[in-house]
């Protein structure tokens, strides 16, 4: 069980969008993470400093809490290794064939009343719906 | 300037994930889980996010120019084609099995202990196959037409 926590995920959604027009109004770039990360790897293309910076800063991002003694949501990974490993590859290649992730095509491509994110959004977002139903009510 | 901006933009994103609970895959699993333990908090972290953004591209958009380049650069696909849904389709499949998309993988990296670290490694390794994959194919078809 998690607790409803509307407030709060109110509170960090806005500061998602905020990001996301920093990034348009300042760049002119979409922010998508399997853009950012994609463009991070093998065979490199375009800039990349910037992007590391992007990286970097999402990752720095638990310090913030740390630094300002603030209360952390804990994070709880029940998958097992095999799952965790099946998952990432699935995500991995399926974010990068799909041209994007909850991110680029949920959060950015919906607010750009993109006909082609809204496909792939409602597309993930089901087939997660039934993956969750398989594992934790079927299976 | 504009490194510094990605790095800021970077670090609101990351705020974002955990202030909202989306970093945390029970978290996650249990929005997934209509028929279950269901958490409607995530609907909160999309809605906000979306309709922030909606608003903030429209006032970016109506200014003509991003502020620190020549244009915006926006996607130029359009086709709704079997490789967007099967990529959907993949990524969805993977996001309900741990719970973790790119974003709170990467922000939770420092948090989640020896899962988040395999379920990154994976993702990044496949992430760099299908991009390699993908320029490699392009290569040829663009070897045959010319």
């Amino acid at each position: 069980m998690t607790e409803f926590t509307p407030y709060a995920s109110l509170a960090g959604g806005l500061l998602i969008g905020l990001s996301a027009v920093l990034l348009m109004a300042g760049l002119g770039r979409i922010a998508g993470i399997t853009g950012i990360v994609g463009h991070l790897l093998p065979p490199w293309r375009g800039e990349v400093k910037g992007r590391a910076a992007f990286v970097a800063g999402l990752v720095a991002a638990p310090l913030i809490f740390t630094l300002f003694h603030l209360p952390l949501h804990a994070v709880t990974v029940a998958a097992s290794t095999p799952a965790l490993v099946v998952a990432g590859l699935a995500v991995g290649a399926g974010t990068v064939l799909g041209n994007g992730c909850t991110s680029g095509h949920g959060v950015c491509g919906l607010a750009r009343l993109s006909p082609r994110s809204l496909a792939a959004t409602l597309t993930f977002m089901a087939v997660a719906f039934v993956t969750v139903f398989i594992v934790r009510h079927v299976i | 300037m504009r490194i510094a901006l990605q790095a800021i933009a970077g670090l609101i994103f990351g705020l974002g994930l955990l202030i909202s609970g989306m970093a945390d895959p029970a978290k996650v699993l249990n929005f997934l889980d209509l028929f279950g333990s269901f958490d409607p908090s995530l609907i909160l972290v999309m809605g906000g996010a979306v309709m922030l953004t909606f608003v903030g591209y429209r006032l970016a958009f109506r200014r003509g120019q991003p502020w620190l380049a020549s244009r915006f650069d926006l996607p130029v696909l359009k086709a709704i084609d079997l490789r967007l849904v099967a990529g959907a389709a993949l990524f969805g499949l993977g996001w309900g099995l741990a719970g973790f998309c790119p974003g709170p993988a990467l922000v939770s990296i420092t948090l989640a202990g020896t899962s988040g670290l395999i379920f990154v490694a994976s993702m990044l390794l496949a992430m760099t196959v299908t991009q390699s994959w993908l320029v490699r194919r392009q290569q040829v078809a663009g070897a045959d037409a010319s």
